[in-house]
C-alpha cells in the first residue's frame, strides 16, 4: 500500500539559502507521524511546502498517490489537507463560531446568484453548517464562547479552535505546527489525550512539529528527525531515542561520545 | 430608552416598512411637487453616494483592500449607458433600466480584469494598480471622440428619478446584504483577516476576490448610470477628486458596515450641500477632508466600524446572536 503522504526528494532554496535539501518523508494513512529537530532545522518549512504556501525548488509531494506540488494553498486544503499555525492564526476579529464555519463553507454548495438573492437552499444550508459548527465546536469545550470573539479566547482555547477549525474541513491528513508551545506540563499531558482522541474520532492521520519530547515520544508511531533542512533519522520512537545522530544533534558533539 | 432603542433595533418589521413607505414617497414625489426640485436632486444625490459607498465598502471594508478606482467603475457605467441611451436604444425611457445594466455590465467586466490582477498583488500595490487604471479610464474618455472627448458627452435625457434612484439603492442593498452574509461573504471577510489563514480553511480565494471586485463595480456602474441621466457628464468629473470622496464617506461611516455607508453617504452628501449654502463651496473638500483626519485618529474604524445594524442581520445569523 502506498503512503497517506510522500515528500520525494524534496528541495526548498530561498537564494543561496538551502532550507529543506533532498528531504524524503512518508506517512502512513492512520499514523501519528512525529517531525522534530531542532531549531531552524525546516519544520515549518516542511508543512508550508505541503499545504502550498511555497512550491518545492525540486522534487514531488504526493497525496494519496497524487502529485500536490505547485498547487495553490485553498486547492491543496480542499483535497483534505488541513493545518494549524505555529503562530496561532485565528480570524480574530470574527466569532468563534464564524471561524468554524468559514473552514465548513467548503462543504455549502449554492451558487454566487442563489447567495446574492437568498434563495431557500442559502438558508438550508447555513442552518446545517451552523449546527455541526456548533456540534463540532463542544468536544472542543468552545460552545459555550460560540459567540465571542475568537482573540478574546484564551491562549489554550485559541489552540484548540484553531485545531477544531481544521477539523471543519474533513480532511484526511491533519498537521499539527507545535500544538503544546506555550503549554507546561499538565496541560501537555491533556493535549496527548485529547489528540489521540481527536484521531480515533475523526479518523485523521497526523502529522505533528514538537519539541515536547514527551508528547512526541508517548503519541507517535514514527518519527523524522530533520537537521539543517535534511532528515537524519526516520524510525519509531524507540529507534529515534537510541539512534546517535540523533543525540549528537540535540545535544551536539559527534555522536560517538556514548 | 436604550431599552426602547434596543426594541426598535430588534423589529424585523421596520426596515421593510421604511422601504414600501421611502418607495411611496418617492413615486409620490415624482408626480407630485412635496419637494422642491433641489430637495429632490440632494435626495437623489444621497441615493447615488448610498450606492457608491456601501458597493466600494465591499473592496475597501469588507475585503480590506484599498481601491481608489470606483470613480472608475463610476464613469464606466456613466458613458456606457448614457452611449445605449443617446445612440443605440431607441429614444424610450422604458429603456432606461436596460441601458443602467448595460452601464452596471460594462463596469463588472473591468472589474473582473481588475479583480485577476489583484491574485498577484495586495494591498499598497494594488491601490497604486487600481490609481493607474482610473487614470487610464479617465483619460480614454478624454481621447475618445465618440462620446465628446474632454468636452463631454452631451443630450444624455434626464431619465434618472427619485424612484428609480430608491430602486437602485434597494437592489445595491439588497444585493450586497446578502453577499455579506453568505459562504461568499465570510470568504471575503477572511481574506482581509488573514489570507494564508482563508487558504489552510480551504476558502476559495479567487473566487471571493473576482465575486467581491465584479459585485462592486457592477453597483458602482449602476451609480454612473443614474449620475449620467441627471447631470452633464465629463470626463474631469470622474477623477481622483471623485474616488475621494467616496473614500471619505466610507471611512466616514465605517468600513464592514451596511448601516454605516448608508450613514456615511447621507452625512457626506448633507454637509457637501450645506457648506455650498453656506458660501464655503470651494471649501468645502478641505473641511470634509479635515473631518476625516479627525475621525481617523479619534475613530479609526469610522462612526460604525465593523458594527451592523441589526435591521441588517439575516434572522438565522440574529438568532444565533440572541442565544448568546
Amino acid at each position: 500500500m502506498s503512503a497517506l503522504l510522500e515528500i520525494d526528494n524534496v528541495t526548498k532554496r530561498f537564494g543561496g539559502l538551502c532550507a529543506i535539501s533532498n528531504c524524503h518523508v512518508r506517512v502512513e494513512s492512520g499514523h501519528t507521524h512525529g517531525i522534530i529537530g531542532p531549531n531552524g532545522a525546516g519544520k515549518t518549512t516542511l508543512f508550508n511546502l505541503i499545504t502550498g504556501i511555497y512550491k518545492p525548488t525540486e522534487g514531488d509531494i504526493r497525496f494519496r498517490s497524487e502529485s500536490i506540488a505547485g498547487l495553490r494553498p485553498g486547492r491543496i486544503a480542499l483535497k483534505g489537507i488541513g493545518r494549524t499555525f505555529q503562530n496561532i492564526r485565528l480570524l480574530n476579529n470574527q466569532s468563534v463560531l464564524d471561524n468554524v464555519r468559514i473552514a465548513y463553507d467548503s462543504q455549502l454548495h449554492y451558487s454566487p446568484v442563489e447567495a446574492m438573492l437568498r434563495l431557500p437552499r442559502l438558508g438550508r444550508d447555513e442552518k446545517q453548517s451552523i449546527g455541526e459548527s456548533l456540534e463540532l465546536l463542544k468536544p472542543f469545550g468552545l460552545a459555550d464562547h460560540a459567540h465571542g470573539l475568537a482573540s478574546e479566547l484564551p491562549y489554550g482555547s485559541q489552540r484548540k479552535l484553531e485545531i477544531a477549525r481544521a477539523l471543519a474541513l474533513k480532511p484526511d491528513l491533519l498537521l499539527l505546527d507545535e500544538p503544546a508551545a506555550g503549554m507546561n506540563t499538565g496541560e501537555t499531558a491533556d493535549l496527548t489525550e485529547f489528540l489521540r482522541w481527536v484521531k480515533e474520532h475523526f479518523k485523521v492521520t497526523l502529522v505533528l512539529i514538537e519539541h515536547h519530547m514527551h508528547l512526541v515520544m508517548n503519541l507517535c508511531d514514527r518519527i523524522t528527525v530533520l537537521d539543517f533542512g535534511q532528515p537524519i533519522a526516520d524510525g519509531t520512537p524507540e529507534e529515534i531515542r537510541a539512534n546517535p545522530r540523533v543525540i549528537a544533534a540535540y545535544l551536539g558533539g559527534t555522536g560517538d561520545e556514548d | 430608552m436604550s431599552a426602547f432603542l434596543s426594541q426598535l433595533a430588534r423589529n424585523r418589521w421596520i426596515l421593510p416598512a421604511l422601504v414600501v413607505i421611502g418607495f411611496a414617497i418617492a413615486i409620490l414625489a415624482h408626480y407630485q411637487p412635496i419637494f422642491s426640485g433641489y430637495t429632490q436632486i440632494i435626495l437623489i444625490t444621497i441615493g447615488i453616494n448610498i450606492i457608491l459607498c456601501v458597493s466600494l465598502n465591499l473592496v475597501n471594508g469588507y475585503m480590506g483592500e484599498f481601491s481608489v478606482g470606483h470613480a472608475g467603475f463610476m464613469s464606466l457605467g456613466a458613458y456606457t449607458s448614457a452611449v445605449f441611451t443617446t445612440k443605440w436604444l431607441p429614444d424610450i425611457p422604458m429603456l432606461f433600466p436596460v441601458a443602467v445594466i448595460f452601464g452596471g455590465v460594462m463596469a463588472a467586466i473591468i472589474g473582473f480584469l481588475l479583480a485577476l490582477l489583484s491574485f498577484k498583488t495586495r494591498g499598497d500595490y494594488l491601490a497604486i494598480i487600481t490609481l493607474a487604471f482610473l487614470m487610464i479610464v479617465k483619460s480614454s474618455w478624454e481621447n475618445i471622440s465618440y462620446v465628446g472627448g474632454p468636452a463631454g458627452l452631451l443630450g444624455v435625457d434626464k431619465y434618472t428619478t427619485l424612484p428609480w434612484t430608491f430602486f437602485w439603492v434597494v437592489v445595491t442593498m439588497f444585493v450586497i446584504r446578502n453577499l455579506v452574509y453568505s459562504k461568499f461573504g465570510r470568504a471575503i471577510i477572511a481574506i482581509r483577516e488573514d489570507e494564508i489563514a482563508a487558504n489552510a480553511m480551504g476558502v476559495r480565494v479567487r473566487e471571493a476576490k473576482i465575486l467581491a471586485f465584479v459585485v462592486s463595480s457592477f453597483f458602482g456602474g449602476v451609480a454612473g448610470a443614474l449620475y449620467s441621466h441627471l447631470n452633464f457628464i465629463n470626463p474631469k468629473y470622474f477623477d481622483i477628486m471623485k474616488s475621494t470622496e467616496i473614500l471619505v464617506m466610507v471611512y466616514l461611516g465605517g468600513i464592514s458596515s451596511l448601516g454605516g455607508s448608508i450613514l456615511g453617504a447621507v452625512v457626506f452628501t448633507f454637509l457637501f450641500y450645506q457648506l455650498e449654502n453656506l458660501g464655503l463651496g470651494y471649501w468645502r473638500m478641505v473641511i470634509l477632508s479635515s473631518l476625516l483626519i479627525l475621525l481617523m485618529l479619534f475613530r479609526p474604524r469610522g462612526i460604525m466600524g465593523m458594527k451592523e445594524l441589526a435591521w441588517f442581520l439575516p434572522k438565522l445569523e440574529l438568532k444565533e446572536r440572541r442565544q448568546s
